[in-house]
């Protein structure tokens, strides 16, 4: 299992080979990629906030509840924080599992996870001002189906 | 002595990122009712607890936790990860 919280971008097809080509013993790769919605062209940027040391904790223990229930033979997190124009992938998930059923399932747990418990805060920067993006009610609502 | 850190809107309505204070609450909502009647920024950030969450130590905690050995208190809207 990876994890990295980095302000750089990351290479999406690079990390995504990577991955699958070190992912012995498994017959599933999934791929998660979070981007940057650019609201109609009014979004100049978004600030991602983060709590270092717990947001590392956090999807720490995430990660590894997500491999023993899927039993994933890898799982890789990459998300980034600072600002990121509009179009730029703020994270990326990857599961791996010798079928893809728990691949897919534990992507999406680690999604949802991620939404709700991992400290990271986002903010919208637009010709019109700033606002923190609210957190919504689905989003929490989601984590009572795992 | 206690860390106290504050992120994303509560940051900028308390106008800082951290301090330390000293503190003899018993509880984390004994500590916000001391700090909101420190100063009407305070007061402000903590109006309304049900738009906030809080980690001790970095885990995610409750108002009605207890103090004790607690070195490090967040505070911070609902995360928006992912």
């Amino acid at each position: 299992m990876r994890l990295s919280v980095q302000a750089d971008p990351f290479d999406l097809g690079a990390e995504s080979t990577a991955f699958a080509a070190g992912a012995t013993g498994a017959g599933a790769v999934v791929t998660f990629t979070g981007l940057v919605r650019d609201q109609g062209g009014s979004l100049s940027a978004m600030e991602i906030e983060h709590y270092p040391g717990m947001t590392e904790k956090a999807i720490t223990a995430m990660m590894a509840e997500a491999q023993a229930r899927w039993s994933l033979t890898d799982a890789l997190v990459i998300h980034r924080y600072g600002r990121l124009a509009a179009g730029e992938a703020i994270m990326m998930v990857a599961t791996a599992s010798r079928h893809r059923a728990e691949a897919f399932a534990a992507a999406e747990f680690l999604m949802d996870y991620l939404k709700s418990r991992a400290p990271f805060w986002k903010k919208e920067i637009t010709a019109a001002g700033t606002a923190w993006v609210q957190a919504r009610d689905e989003d929490e609502a989601a984590l009572t189906r795992w | 002595m206690i860390t106290l850190l504050y992120f994303a809107w509560v940051r900028e309505r308390i106008g800082l990122p951290r301090e330390t204070v000293e503190t003899s609450a018993a509880t984390v909502a004994g500590l916000v009712a001391e700090l909101a009647a420190r100063e009407e920024r305070y007061a402000l950030a903590f109006a309304d607890l049900a738009a906030l969450r809080v980690a001790a130590d970095q885990e995610l905690s409750s108002f009605d936790a207890p103090l004790a050995g607690v070195r490090e208190l967040a505070f911070f809207p609902p995360m928006t990860g992912g």
